[in-house]
This record gives C-alpha cells, sequence and structure tokens, in this order.
C-alpha cells in the first residue's frame, strides 16, 4: 500500500519537512535550496508508480492510470512552479519558506484530488488545494493589487464552491449515493431524473470555476493580474489539471446528445471565443495569458464531449500539454520581471538580443499555445480535434479551429517584440544563471510535439479505463 | 533502382536541421556563410540519389514508412512522384543561391538568417515529399515559422506590417485544412495520402472539404483575391525571402491543388471548376493590369507572380494531360524566371539602395552582363518561344482552348500583358534615361555563380522539356484516370440540374 501511495506520501513528508522548518526556523529561507531536487526526486518517484492500481479506504479513493498519469503531471509541474518561485522579488525573505509550504498543500490536494472517486472525498480534496491557493494569491509585498485578487479568488470560489455543494446535494437526493462507480450504473436523463441532472451540473460549475470555464471565468485574469508572477503561474496552470481529472470522470456519466453535454459544449465555443477575442486587446502579458486560459479551459472540453475514450485521454493529455507551455511561458515572465513587476508586451522588446535562450523558449510556449507545429500543442490540439469529429460536435471543432486563427495575433505578439522591436534604451538584463532549466522545457514541448506516442499512450491507458 | 535502403527523403528533410544546429557553435560570420554554402551543395549531393527516379512509373517512390503515432495511425511517410520530385529538386537547388545572392545584403544577425534559411529548406522539402497528411500539415504551417523570421527580422521598412499579414493569412486560411484532414481521416480511415486517394468520399463531404482546402491553398498560391498578403510580403523581404517565397512558397498552394483537391474531392473540384477557373483568369488579368502599373520593381514581379500563378491554377482546373502538365511546367518555370528575377532585383539594390524602376533606369549602359540576365528572365517570364515559361504556357492555353474558346480567350490577354509589363520594366532598366548606374559595377563573379544555373535551366526547359515532361507523364496519367474514374458518375451528383450537365459536357470535353 505504501508503494501504491508512494507520490502523496512523499509529498507529505515535503510539506511536514517544510512544517517543521517554518516552526524551529521561522523566517530563514531554508527550502529554496533543496525543495526542488526534493521535487525532483518526487516527479520521478511518480514515474515509478504509474503502473499502480488499487482501491482503498472503502471504495473513495481509486489509484488507476487517470489518476497517476495526472499525479506525474501534478508533480512535474510542481517542479517547473518550484523552481520558478525561487528567489521571487516580491516576496518578503521570512515568508518564502511559508510560501513553499502552502505551494506543496495545494499541490497534494491536486494529488488526492486526482485519486477521489466519492463525491465527498472529490469535495474535500478540492478544498485543501484551493485553501493554500486562497493564501498564496494575496502574498505580494507591498501591492494593493494582489489583496484585491485574492480576495475576488476567495469570493468566487466560495460562490463557486457553495453552488457546487448545493449540487452535490441534488445528486445524492436523487441517486441516493456519493459514490462514481455506483452513480454511472443510474440514469441521468433529464427527462426520467432531472433533479439529478441539474445538480451534476451545478457540481460541475464548481470544476469549471477552477478550470476558468466561462461564465466561471470572471477572476481569472484579475488574480493573474494581481498576484505575483510565480503564483501566477502556479494558479493558472496546475488547479486545471484537478480540474480536468475531475470533469473527465464526471464525463464518463454523460452520454453524447444529452443536453448535460450539449451545454457543455457550447459553453466550450463560448469560452474560446470569449477568452480570445478578449486577450486580443490586452496589454499586460500575464492578463493575456489569463484570457489565453479561459480559451484553453474551452478547447480541453472537447476531448470531454467526444464522449469516447480517445477523447478523455486527449483532454487529459491537453491539460498536461497546457500545464507544460503555460508554466514555460510564465518561467519566460518571471525570469524576466527582475523587480517582480507585471510584464507588458513592450518589455519583451528586443529580448532576442539580451537572451536568445529567453527569446528562443518564449517563441516556443507561444507557437505551441497557438497550436502551431511542431509543438506539443499542435499535438494536443490535432488530438483533441480528431477525437470529437463525427460524435455530433462537428460545429464545436470548427469554431476551435477557427479560434486558433483568432488566437495567432496576440500569441504571435510575444514573439514579434521579442524579435523584432528594437530593445528600449536601457535594457534591464535578463536574470542570470538557471537558462537551462528554461531550455528544457523548451526541448520537452518540441519533443512531445514530435514523438507524442509514449505520452499519449499513458493518457489513453487512463481514457480506456474509464470508457472501455 | 536505386538502393531503398539509403532513406534519402529523410536525409534531405535532417540534414538542413543537423547543418543548423551545427551552425549555433560558429562564432566566425564569414566561417557561416561558407558552411551554409557547403550544406546547400552537400543537400543537392544528397538529392543526387533521385535521379534514380523510375520514369515509367507514375506510383510514389523511394518511400520510406514508420510508424509515428500509432494511437491515431499517423505513420511517418515520405515519398516522391513526378510531381513532387520536380518541386524537390527546385527547393533543395536554390538553398545554395540563396546563400549566394544574400551574402553581402544579409548585415546583420547572420548566424540566425542561415539558421533560418536552412530550417526553411527542410520544411520545403517536407511538404513536398510527406504522404501522411498529418506530417504535410506539420511541415506546412512549421514553414510559416521560419518565413515569419525572413520577412520580420531583416525586411524592409515596413517589414512589421507585412510580415504579420503574410503569417496572419496564412495560417487563417490553414486552420480549416486542419479540420479537412481530421474530416477524411474519419471518413477514410487512414492519414496514409495514397491509402486516401484510392477512396471515394461523399459528395457533401468533397463539397466541405474542398472548400477548406481550396480556402488555405488560393491563399497560398495567391488566388485572387487572396492576393493581398503577396505583394506587401514580397516587397519588405529580403532577397532570399523573395525568392524562396515566390520559387517554393507559392508552389505549395498549386501543389496541395494537385495532390489533395484532385484525388480526394474529385465531384466537389468538378462542382468548382467553373469557379476556379473564373478566379484563375482573374488572377491572370488582375496582376498583369496591376503589375502595369507599379514603379516599385519588387511589387511589379509580386503581381507578375499572381499572374502566373493564375495560369497554374487555371491548367489545374481544366483536369486535361495538357493543362496539368503545363501547370506543372509553370510552376517549375516561375520558380527559375522569378526567383531569378526578384535576384536580379536584389542585386540593383544592393547598388542604387532602391527598388524603384526611376532609380535604376538605364542601367544597361553600364551593367552589360546584369542587363543580359534581367532581358533573359524578362523575356521567360513573358514566355518568349524559346524559354522555359513559353513551354509552360503554351501547354495551359492549349488546354484551355481544349476545354473552350472561352476560356482560352480569356487567358490570351494575360499573356499580352505579361509582355506589356515586363517590357516596360526591361525597357526602363536598359535603355532609359540613365538615373545612376555610372558608377556601378558589373555583375561579380559571385553574382555570376548564382544567375548562370538559372539562366541554362531557362534555356534547358525552353528547348528540351522533354525530360521534365517525361518525369511528371506517369504521374499526371495516373492522376486523371483517377479522377475520370471517380467523376464519370456524376450524374448522380446533388449538384443543381443544369449546372450538373453542363460541367459533365465540359468534363467531356476536357478529358483526351
Amino acid at each position: 500500500m505504501m508503494l501504491t501511495l508512494l507520490p502523496e506520501a512523499l509529498l507529505l513528508g515535503l510539506i511536514v519537512i517544510l512544517f517543521v522548518q517554518v516552526i524551529v526556523k521561522p523566517g530563514q529561507d531554508l527550502a529554496a535550496k533543496w525543495l526542488p531536487w526534493a521535487c525532483l526526486g518526487l516527479l520521478a518517484a511518480t514515474g515509478t508508480s504509474l503502473a499502480q492500481t488499487g482501491l482503498m479506504f472503502g471504495k473513495t479513493y481509486q489509484i488507476d492510470a487517470l489518476s497517476q498519469f495526472i499525479k506525474l503531471a501534478v508533480a512535474a509541474g510542481l517542479f517547473m512552479a518550484v523552481a520558478n518561485a525561487k528567489g521571487q522579488a516580491t516576496l518578503k525573505e521570512p515568508m518564502r519558506t511559508d510560501y513553499y509550504l502552502l505551494l506543496c498543500i495545494s499541490a497534494w490536494g491536486l494529488m488526492l484530488l486526482a485519486s477521489s472517486v466519492e463525491l465527498m472525498t472529490i469535495y474535500i480534496s478540492l478544498e485543501i488545494s484551493s485553501y493554500a491557493l486562497y493564501a498564496l494569491v494575496p502574498l505580494r509585498a507591498g501591492d494593493k493589487r494582489a489583496a484585491e485578487a485574492g480576495i475576488k479568488y476567495v469570493l468566487f470560489g466560495a460562490a463557486a464552491t457553495a453552488v457546487s455543494l448545493y449540487g452535490f446535494a441534488y445528486i445524492t437526493a436523487a441517486q441516493h449515493t456519493t459514490f462514481l462507480a455506483e452513480l454511472t450504473t443510474k440514469e441521468w436523463d433529464f427527462a426520467t431524473n432531472p433533479g439529478a441532472l441539474v445538480g451534476l451540473v451545478m457540481f460541475l460549475a464548481g470544476f469549471m470555476y477552477k478550470l476558468a470555464l466561462f461564465p466561471f471565468h470572471f477572476w481569472c485574469p484579475d488574480v493573474y493580474q494581481g498576484a505575483s508572477n510565480e503564483t501566477a503561474a502556479y494558479a493558472a496552470t496546475l488547479p486545471k489539471l484537478g480540474a480536468v481529472v475531475i470533469l473527465v470522470r464526471l464525463a464518463s456519466l454523460l452520454v453524447p446528445g444529452q443536453p448535460g453535454m450539449t451545454i457543455l459544449a457550447i459553453l466550450a465555443a463560448v469560452s474560446m471565443t470569449f477568452g480570445n477575442l478578449s486577450a486580443l486587446v490586452q496589454d499586460d502579458v500575464k492578463r493575456m495569458l489569463g484570457y489565453s486560459s479561459i480559451a484553453h479551459a474551452g478547447y480541453v472540453v472537447i476531448g470531454l464531449v467526444a464522449g469516447t475514450a480517445e477523447g478523455l485521454a486527449s483532454a487529459t493529455f491537453y491539460a498536461l500539454v497546457y500545464v507544460l507551455m503555460n508554466l514555460t511561458c510564465f518561467w519566460v515572465v518571471c525570469h524576466l520581471s527582475k523587480d517582480g513587476r507585471n510584464m507588458l508586451y513592450s518589455d519583451l522588446d528586443g529580448l532576442h538580443q539580451r537572451s536568445p535562450v529567453l527569446a528562443f523558449v518564449l517563441a516556443v510556449a507561444a507557437f505551441s499555445l497557438v497550436g502551431l507545429p511542431p509543438t506539443a500543442g499542435f499535438m494536443g490540439k490535432l488530438f483533441l480535434l480528431t477525437s470529437a469529429w463525427g460524435h455530433g460536435y462537428d460545429w464545436l471543432v470548427i469554431i476551435a479551429a477557427l479560434n486558433t486563427a483568432i488566437s495567432i495575433y496576440f500569441y504571435l505578439s510575444l514573439v514579434r517584440h521579442a524579435y523584432t522591436h528594437d530593445p528600449v534604451a536601457t535594457p534591464a538584463p535578463a536574470k542570470e544563471g538557471g537558462l537551462a532549466l528554461g531550455t528544457i522545457f523548451a526541448s520537452i514541448i518540441l519533443l512531445l510535439g514530435i514523438l507524442p506516442a509514449p505520452v499519449y499512450d499513458l493518457a489513453m491507458q487512463a481514457g480506456k479505463a474509464l470508457l472501455p | 533502382m536505386t538502393a531503398s535502403s539509403f532513406p534519402v527523403l529523410s536525409a534531405l528533410i535532417f540534414f538542413p536541421l543537423g547543418a543548423a544546429a551545427a551552425l549555433l557553435a560558429v562564432k566566425n560570420v564569414d566561417l557561416i556563410r561558407k558552411l551554409t554554402l557547403v550544406a546547400g551543395i552537400i543537400e543537392i549531393a544528397l538529392a543526387l540519389p533521385l535521379l534514380g527516379f523510375d520514369l515509367s512509373s507514375g506510383a510514389f517512390q523511394f518511400v520510406e514508412k514508420a510508424a509515428w503515432v500509432p494511437q491515431w495511425g499517423l505513420t511517418y511517410s515520405l515519398g516522391v512522384d513526378g510531381i513532387s520530385l520536380l518541386m524537390v529538386f527546385l527547393t533543395v537547388a536554390l538553398l545554395p543561391l540563396c546563400v549566394l545572392c544574400s551574402w553581402n545584403y544579409i548585415s546583420k544577425r547572420i548566424k540566425e538568417f542561415h539558421i533560418v534559411l536552412l530550417l526553411m529548406t527542410s520544411a520545403c522539402v517536407g511538404v513536398f515529399v510527406a504522404l501522411d497528411f498529418v506530417l504535410f500539415y506539420l511541415f506546412w504551417e512549421a514553414m510559416l515559422v521560419p518565413m515569419y523570421l525572413l520577412i520580420a527580422v531583416w525586411g524592409g521598412p515596413n517589414k512589421r506590417y507585412a510580415s504579420i499579414k503574410f503569417f496572419l493569412y496564412t495560417l487563417a486560411g490553414s486552420t480549416l485544412l486542419l479540420v479537412a484532414i481530421i474530416a477524411f481521416y474519419v471518413a477514410g480511415g487512414t492519414f496514409f495520402i495514397p491509402g486516401l486517394m484510392t477512396k471515394t468520399f461523399s459528395p457533401e463531404l468533397q463539397f466541405w472539404t474542398f472548400l477548406a482546402m481550396a480556402l488555405a491553398f488560393a491563399i497560398k498560391c495567391p488566388m485572387f483575391p487572396f492576393h493581398t498578403w503577396l505583394p506587401a510580403a514580397h516587397v519588405e523581404a529580403p532577397t532570399a525571402g523573395s525568392v524562396l517565397l515566390a520559387s517554393v512558397l507559392l508552389k505549395m498552394g498549386t501543389y496541395g491543388f494537385l495532390r489533395f483537391c484532385i484525388p480526394l474531392a474529385p465531384n466537389a473540384c468538378v462542382t468548382f471548376a467553373p469557379l476556379m477557373i473564373a478566379l484563375s483568369i482573374a488572377s491572370i488579368l488582375y496582376g498583369g493590369v496591376i503589375a502595369l502599373g507599379q514603379k516599385d520593381m519588387k511589387k511589379l514581379i509580386a503581381y507578375s507572380s499572381v499572374g502566373h500563378m493564375g495560369f497554374v491554377t487555371l491548367g489545374i482546373f481544366l483536369f486535361s494531360q495538357r493543362g496539368v502538365e503545363g501547370a506543372i511546367m509553370q510552376m517549375l518555370n516561375h520558380g527559375i524566371t522569378t526567383g531569378g528575377l526578384f535576384m536580379l532585383v536584389g542585386a540593383a539594390y544592393e547598388r542604387s539602395h532602391s527598388r524603384e524602376i526611376a532609380d535604376n533606369m538605364g542601367l544597361g549602359k553600364f551593367l552589360p552582363a546584369y542587363m543580359f540576365f534581367f532581358g533573359l528572365f524578362s523575356l521567360s517570364s513573358l514566355g518568349f518561344p524559346g524559354t522555359n515559361s513559353f513551354v509552360g504556357e503554351a501547354l495551359v492555353l492549349v488546354g484551355a482552348f481544349q476545354n473552350s474558346l472561352l476560356v482560352g480567350g480569356l487567358a490570351i490577354p494575360g499573356a499580352m500583358l505579361a509582355a506589356a509589363y515586363m517590357l516596360r520594366l526591361l525597357q526602363k532598366l536598359a535603355w532609359g534615361q540613365p538615373s545612376c548606374g555610372a558608377k556601378f559595377a558589373d555583375l561579380s563573379r559571385r553574382e555570376w555563380i548564382y544567375l548562370t544555373p538559372l539562366a541554362i535551366l531557362v534555356f534547358y526547359i525552353g528547348l528540351a522539356p522533354t525530360l521534365t515532361l517525361r518525369v511528371m507523364d506517369p504521374s499526371i496519367d495516373n492522376l486523371l484516370k483517377e479522377f475520370t474514374a471517380k467523376t464519370t458518375n456524376i450524374a448522380e451528383h446533388d449538384a443543381p440540374a443544369g449546372l450538373t450537365q453542363y460541367l459533365a459536357l465540359i468534363g467531356k470535353e476536357a478529358r483526351p
């Protein structure tokens, strides 16, 4: 059992060590030295536990291909986020260890979420992850906007959670069970069981909030803009994985063509179009990334409405790819922003001359976000669109393809400013060191774009386990 | 036959990538230029095994196939037939010429420039040899990035506008191509192009996929009214960028029509043929008329490209042996001739620092060798007998007249317009009141080296087109045989009855 729970147990160990450090030596930044390496170890350990299976804790906690794949993605994302958060300028020295502690707790909640197969467990895991994040968002020294972002995040989050709980009550009342395994055998038709379907849609709302899917997206650009670059990098990526895993598990309850599924498809279409159109007019890079993540939430849902194992696998794969390319993009922003302020497009001017490596990494991430080959973003999108074609939602595929055309402009702006504009009078030098990590991120994005088969195979196993 | 064990086509794709990676380590600017030149020559040498191409077969040759993403049936499959072989040769041959013509012109970020050139070559070869639809799309899109950088970084004063317009236009056009590819996969069960070619798709699917594909390819060609990105991109791009754009990129659009539209959506091709023919003729006439009024040499040649590509698409949508032969000939010829003209404009710009005709008048008096080449390529561009374009244009016109007197009659003024705008340019450059040029040096040895091969090709194809035709003929036979077989039951097609009958009539006349 210990081996089955290795990723969670290891991360819990890290949390305990961090907790002890916070208590015993308060105000000292000790974690930055060892934590990235420990997270790398966690990533490796999660890799070894990919093939584990099991059902434990009174059938509420399932270890399967999907959960292990998501845990791997969480571990990879946590490593990137921790490496990224090292030496952040807008965080007071004494708070640094606490910051890492909260980061790890949030990731731990996500790992639990990946394995939860019972509604109550899902809810508690989600809250473990969210509460840590509520505390993280306002942690930005001397910035009122961070406080504003923090309040927004908590308020919207609380409202979404309340809706979610309300839906949870409906489901329990209508279906008399909270176990997903039993829920799959029940009726979910609107005609025969309206309460259950209404409840399910409301329950999903909580996760759409996490995913920033329209109409639960309002918090997203403001929180990204207000939170520090490093926190935004985390908040923009990993919690999305948690949302995707639950949506994937619950999507197997719905059949294509059902009203619930159609609502989801419409939300996806609106989300991607709204996100991309709004992103067009931003000049703050983080705000643009906020709107872009609303659009990407829409893309992920394409895989869910397909209602096939391939679709679920594609959505899972795309979630991983999304985390990778977005974190890489944020990594460049964090690296460039020496004093931790928000980056405007114009701050990227002439990046090519200041730091060719950063400019290259940014270009790879940006082209991947567009979905241009040969990057992981292209493969992810190809799989998503292919899986959804011919399952009654062809219009959604076409809208998604057209959205690529809309989105090219603002992603290309990143590249345009970095490569074709001349640097402003006295260019701030990019942070020294650590560039190797960015190169590795960019290489992974390219590698996944050229040879996605091995990783996609893991996602496919996860999809097949849910919808054989 | 050649040894099939050596993966020629993979080598052609990956060698430039490797060379680009190797350049990263080189610091000396002069060495970078020389190394890229050597890489270009090695690339040509790598393409030599393709001379073992079996002329009697229209099938794909030098085929390589390996699993890529087995879960979705994606394969890494490459191959060439008579149509793509010529394009591969053209692409590969242009790399060293582009290096040579940018030798002095490019003065900043020299290493990056040559890396981008190599990446560009790799992607372009990939487009022409890919036999997997997704692999094709991968190269098709990947090629946008180096081309964007060529214009955006090394371009003229208005480069930002031109490069973004180029990128947005071409990318927007090809997003729906991806949807078409997916629709073909879902209907046909494979991404493998020869596999898809043997299948017959429902008229409805053909109709929509044709529209999606035609949009992507028509923008790339570019076909009137989707041509507006081209003059902007050409004018701002550096010489090598213009050459690649004209000689290789535009061909991808017409190649797409030949490779995908005709075999995969034959019935829709017939349905849309009147529209495509009308647009082709519009391109020919519009390009010619606008070219007449240009003051900028590059813009003039850019608009002439619109006209020339109109001839290519016209030839394709005649669905006749002569028409398609002429189209492919013109694809090749336009690459040679227009490439040469852009190089010459670049050479003039290096001397006078202006691309305006008014600033380059009367060069003939001082630069006889330059004028010789300019005259040669100009005559070729207007389809003068004895030059390469004559052969192609004549074939297309023969096909057009076979089709109907109207189509042929409408295309003829295009050929005359070409003579008008090219001779006007030639006259001003050769005998105009000298505006400068007295102190200019005539062609250097480097310029001789990159212009001579193109000049030889102008005469070779012009005087002895047999070999070129023999390369493409078996593939065209195959293409049209399949096409005829698939479109004979056209009466069942769900287009409006009158239109269908009319089209069937045209189709019968067009078929030899």
